[in-house]
């Protein structure tokens, strides 16, 4: 088991590294610069801040400072934000978009199984109709249209819901629904879908001719291998959610990490870039291998080290 | 009893709202400002956005102060220009920091020579070539020593500018937040113009000083009562938030969180113009037009068609300008666009105190459908100057492209101008759009065809639009190389005549109109939401917002 985790963690700052190196020379084949701007800056100005950021270095040079820098968690400045570095923008971000992140994940998992698992237990009936009409809505309507029409009526037009910012616990209503909007219809989907699967099992008929009682078989023996799907999705969901949304944080004007995805792209903030990318693919890595620990928790047979049978 | 009941029931409300309404007296008076985006920085110096200049023209106090166009005394209580021009004496008041430390005229020394230092990296400090300052652009360039820049501080109250030569727009540019002083003692303690945003170092010398800043959420601002105006500073404070969705802040602003948002969604605009008395448009002094690109060879001369192509042809490039309906352009943007009928856009006064825009006139540059006629007939001549039928050239014109960065707003007006080739030129040049800064190194390496420009002036004097079309200035995108152009912008700035100035310039732009290296297409405007409390607010021609003598009346 321990060199299990030997083996996780080595790969993962393996892929990590290989992230960093991609990304760090893909950012340098785009045309543009950090100090590219509609008012051109004056050479001997320019000089003097690729000298400061050290940008004038062979790129290799530049390469391996980087990536000195990134192992003592060192993201080095950002060329936008004048005098502030990445880890100063990633720890200013993270309090906002970890609260509605998190609230979301939360909202996905409580809201999400459980009505999957009706919808599984009474289909084909008005209530399952229903419920996958909703998730169907959910899936295909966008979190920018959800958010815009949440701004517009809740907060503009009656005035239940502050307008922007995180400044109340109303203002976590609008941005934690349009977060979790498409994750809880897509994990209902995927819980009615797997339940409705297992059921059909020889097993579960099994348990049910041995008298057991219904409550026991479908919490005791479906449910557990019903969730293995839908656990191998939450894991990268919470990922891609505690890291932020462009749309939604910009839309709720919302001081979180996920504005930087873009701008910092638009801004060619190299620094920026590499430790969002970076930071993204940890969180990433840590929730994937906390999907696999849970499997082996769900269920004895999958075994960690690979060795059992699947 | 009830009718008694109710009696002493109102008679306590009553008393309750107007207890109410002197402590509402008493309130700090809040304004509530949606600024935009997180500015980069709020060091004067260093600073190159209009955001971070919103704020640092509310924080800073230059020597002059531009409200509306007109020029106001700021730290310098008065000034004068030597006879020949070239000398300008600014006579400093006596005025603090906002951490109560004096003012003087070596702050402004200090300032400036940072300001243009290469070493501080300033991104606006091409500015200095304007300025006319004497060793100022040398000293930018790393040509020259900061000892050779011609400014002093005789006493502590007096800051003396030598000029190269006389320069009108001088002590109005001053009010531009670049020239405000900076505090070397705070500038010292956070580099990079971190001190800009840290409260703890922050030093001011104008109507606010920063009370805290919080990434990509807001700042607030307080009435810094170090001020030498403060008398006139109605707001106690300042609430800025960063909110750059445009729908969002519209939504707070109509909810009454917000009593200034710089801009509204496109959407918005007819209707706001129409029916709102908050909504507000004013001209900005800059001109968005498309660059033909006269040196394809890259040789910097421009030829003939053999080494540069079809931008070559004057009277190709007339015709594909007179074949626009810039007003139907304006019409459909809808925000007050002027269209435009030369590069120097409305307000400027010439030396006559005429507007240069009006008395300038259109060089045959019809705004509407009225030129289509003669750009049938140039597209012909110019067919035959390029030794091809018509539609051959039509043929070689769909091989173009008009280029444009990739944003729905100028999608929308390339469209537009293609759409009116294809109907009165008969051909349809392909569009092709690139992200922003892709964009900006593809027109500045003149690899490309057709592209669209932008620019905005941060002075009063048209030579700072013309003079981007100078041979040698790095924004000649057009690659234009005209020697009696060059020959009479330089004329134009060395004169120590304002007639002769602005005659010289009035010749510039209608050599440039003849030969149409660009296609100008409208002169740009501003425009804003403001709050009905908000109330005494203003605005620098060149577009900086002003609430030093605002205040807010609620009404309820």
């Amino acid at each position: 088991m321990g060199s299990y985790y030997i083996k996780r963690t080595l790969s993962a700052i393996f892929t990590i590294f290989l992230i960093a190196t991609i990304t760090f020379f893909m950012l340098r084949i785009i045309p543009g610069g950090p100090f590219t701007r509609e008012k051109k800056i004056p050479d001997s100005i320019l000089e003097s801040l690729n000298e400061k950021y050290n940008l004038d270095a062979p790129l290799y040079e530049q390469y391996f400072d980087y990536m000195k820098g990134l192992v003592t968690f060192d993201l080095g400045p950002s060329y936008r934000n004048l005098g502030f570095t990445v880890n100063d923008m990633i720890l200013a971000g993270i309090p906002a978009t970890f609260k509605i992140g998190a609230l979301a994940s939360l909202l996905i998992i409580i809201v999400g199984i459980p009505v999957g698992i009706v919808s599984a237990l009474k289909s084909n009936t008005a209530i399952d109709y229903f419920v996958m009409f909703m998730a169907t809505l959910g899936v295909t309507v966008p979190s920018f249209v959800i958010a815009t029409v949440i701004i517009y009526l809740f907060a503009g037009q009656l005035g239940w819901i502050p307008t922007n910012g995180l400044n109340s616990p109303l203002a976590y209503i609008g941005p934690v629904i349009a977060l979790s909007g498409y994750s809880i219809s897509f994990v209902s989907r995927l819980t009615r879908s797997s339940m409705l699967e297992v059921l059909r099992q020889d097993y579960v008929r099994t348990a049910r001719a041995n008298g057991i009682s219904e409550g026991k078989v479908i919490f005791k023996h479906a449910l557990k291998n019903a969730l293995i799907p839908v656990v191998t999705y939450v894991g990268p969901m919470v990922a891609a959610i505690l890291t932020g949304s462009f749309v939604v944080e910009k839309i709720f004007a919302i001081p979180g990490m996920g504005g930087y995805f873009v701008e910092s792209v638009n801004n060619r903030d190299y620094t920026v870039v590499m430790g969002m990318t970076i930071f993204y693919a940890a969180f990433y890595i840590v929730m994937v291998l906390l999907v696999d620990i849970g499997y082996s928790l769900i269920d004895p047979r999958i075994r960690l080290d690979g060795r059992g049978s699947r | 009893m009830k009718k008694v009941l109710l009696l002493v029931l109102s008679l306590a409300l009553a008393l309750t709202l107007s207890a109410c309404k002197t402590d509402d007296d008493g309130e700090e008076v809040v304004f509530n400002w949606n600024i935009g985006a997180d500015p980069a920085t709020l060091d004067p110096g260093l600073n190159g956005a209009s955001d971070g200049g919103d704020v640092i023209n509310n924080t800073f106090e230059g020597l002059v102060r531009e409200i509306n166009g007109e020029v106001l005394p700021g730290i310098a209580e008065s000034w004068s220009t030597s006879s020949d021009g070239l000398t300008v004496t600014f006579n400093l008041r006596e005025s603090n920091w906002s951490d109560g430390t004096p003012l003087t005229a070596d702050d402004f020394v200090y300032s400036w020579l940072r300001a243009m230092d290469p070493t501080t990296a300033s991104e606006y400090s091409w500015i200095w070539h304007y300025t006319n300052v004497v060793g100022a652009e040398d000293f930018v360039n790393g040509d020259g020593t900061k000892e050779d820049v011609g400014i002093s501080a005789p006493d502590d109250y007096t800051f003396v500018v030598e000029l190269l030569n006389p320069t009108d727009y001088f002590v109005s540019l001053m009010a531009f937040y670049h020239f405000m002083p900076v505090n070397q003692d705070a500038v010292e303690a956070g580099p990079d113009g971190t001190w800009a945003k840290d409260p703890e170092i922050y030093v001011s010398n104008g109507a606010f000083k920063l009370d805290s800043y919080s990434i990509g959420d807001g700042l607030v601002l307080v009435k810094n009562e170090e001020y030498w105006n403060v008398e006139e500073v109605g707001i106690d404070r300042i609430d800025a938030k960063f909110i750059d969705d445009e729908s969002t802040a519209y939504t707070a602003f109509n909810a009454g969180d917000l009593d200034y948002i710089p801009s509204v969604p496109t959407a918005e605009v007819p209707i706001l113009i129409a029916e709102s008395d908050e909504f507000y448009v004013f001209p900005l002094l800059g001109t968005y037009y498309y660059s033909f690109n006269m040196d394809a060879d890259g040789d910097g001369v421009n030829e003939g068609f053999a080494e540069d192509g079809l931008w070559s042809n004057r009277k190709l490039r007339t015709a594909l300008n007179y074949a626009i309906d810039r007003d139907a352009i304006t019409e459909a943007l809808g925000a007050g666009q002027v269209s435009a009928g030369g590069f120097v856009p409305p307000g400027f006064m010439d030396h006559e105190g005429n507007d240069f825009f009006e008395t300038a006139g259109t060089y045959g540059l019809v705004t509407d459908d009225g030129n289509f006629d003669e750009a049938v007939s140039l597209f012909a001549d110019a067919a035959s100057e390029l030794g091809m039928s018509v539609s051959e050239l039509q043929t070689a014109l769909e091989s173009e492209e008009l280029l444009y960065n990739t944003s729905e707003g100028h999608q929308f007006v390339a469209q537009m101008v293609q759409e009116s080739w294809q109907q009165v030129l008969g051909f349809t040049m392909p569009l092709a759009n690139q992200d922003w800064a892709i964009f900006q190194d593809t027109r500045s390496q003149g690899d490309f065809s057709v592209a669209r420009g932008g620019w905005l002036t941060d002075f009063m004097d048209p030579s700072g639009l013309l003079g981007i079309f100078k041979s040698d200035n790095s924004y000649n995108d057009p690659n234009y190389y005209n020697s009696e152009f060059d020959t009479l912008l330089t004329e134009a700035s060395t004169t120590t005549d304002t007639a002769t100035h602005f005659e010289k310039l009035y010749e510039a732009q209608e050599v440039f109109m003849t030969d149409f290296p660009i296609i100008p297409v409208y002169h740009y405007t501003d425009t804003m939401l403001v709050s009905d409390d908000l109330v005494g607010w203003g605005r620098s021609v060149l577009g900086t917002v002003d609430f030093t003598r605002a205040t807010i009346n609620r009404s309820e």
